[in-house]
């Protein structure tokens, strides 16, 4: 047996497990461990397939950042488990309906459709050199570089939206009011007074 | 090496299994957008595959924006979940239908 072969079904497993355990476990806060630790096998399944600068992308910016962005607001809140598990039963069946035909159909799909020697997964892909990283930063900034600027405006466009969003208006800060602003007249804001001296 | 189809394989399992959960979890917002997440992470999965197996960094490079786009989503998502709680007390599916402007 190839170490890459029992490395690959291990963690295939574990990510398949956690995941289910994202989607069945009671407390939120367990679900959202579990999501980091799928992320994690799936960083470890990235890097059997030669995507090295993604995996480490997806631990440090979604295990980092977006995951614990998860857990704060989890945290934060305070869920009714109870009222929030409500019709957990009831669709118990539809959802293991709907997990069975989808699995199957795409299993039976891939299984038949793609041959199954080992010849497939190509070991690397060399654009200017064998480093991933430096492959990708080249692409990145000549081909793909008005999506990568646009990429950028989507990320502000986040963190603009996200602040106005949850930005609360305290007694203490100074507002401008733009209608007060807008209806002023002249008559308040200027005053003619007379120069007597120069009128001598 | 592991055959291409074992890697697919186990992300159609993955993407039917956030599938399954969106579904089980009609009450609670969070879980459905950790669904949500386990979803992109399977259909970026078939991208690194497919790029592999055809040999192009493109699929790559789209796994990149789909990982951009899918934060600023999740950063977004949370604010909303926020302020709902903030007004209603709870984060239960059935209040959303109550958001008036």
């Amino acid at each position: 047996m190839n170490v890459e072969i029992i490395i690959f079904y291990i963690f295939s497993l574990l990510l398949l497990s956690s995941s289910i355990a994202v989607v069945t476990v009671n407390n939120p806060v367990k679900s959202a461990i579990s999501l980091v630790f799928s992320f994690f096998c799936s960083a470890i399944l990235w890097l059997l397939l030669n995507a090295e600068f993604l995996s480490i992308i997806l631990i440090l910016v979604y295990v980092g950042a977006v995951m614990v962005l998860f857990l704060f607001v989890v945290m934060m809140l305070d869920i009714n488990i109870s009222q929030a598990k409500e019709g957990f039963v009831k669709y118990f069946s539809i959802g293991i309906f709907v997990f069975a035909t989808i699995a199957g159909l795409l299993s039976y799909f891939f299984y038949n459709q793609f041959d199954n020697s080992s010849k497939n997964i190509i070991t690397s892909i060399d654009l200017i050199g064998t480093d991933n990283t430096k492959n990708l930063g080249y692409l990145l900034y000549t081909e793909y570089l008005l999506a990568f600027e646009i990429a950028a405006i989507i990320l502000l466009l986040g963190i603009i939206s996200a602040i106005t969003l949850t930005l609360r208006k305290s007694a203490t800060n100074k507002y401008q009011n733009p209608s007060q602003q807008v209806n002023v007249s002249k008559s308040e804001r200027l005053r003619i007074i007379k120069d007597e001296d120069r009128e001598k | 090496m592991i055959p291409m189809s074992h890697y697919l394989i186990v992300s159609s399992i993955l993407f039917s299994i956030s599938l399954a959960g969106i579904f089980l979890n009609r009450k609670n917002i969070i879980i459905m957008l950790m669904s949500l997440e386990l979803m992109f992470l399977s259909i970026n999965f078939n991208f690194i595959i497919f790029g592999n197996y055809l040999n192009d960094l493109t699929g790559q490079i789209f796994v990149f924006f789909i990982l951009t786009v899918v934060a600023a989503e999740s950063a977004i998502g949370l604010a909303i979940i926020v302020v709902l709680y903030r007004n209603r007390q709870s984060i239960n599916v059935q209040d959303i239908a109550r958001l008036k402007g």
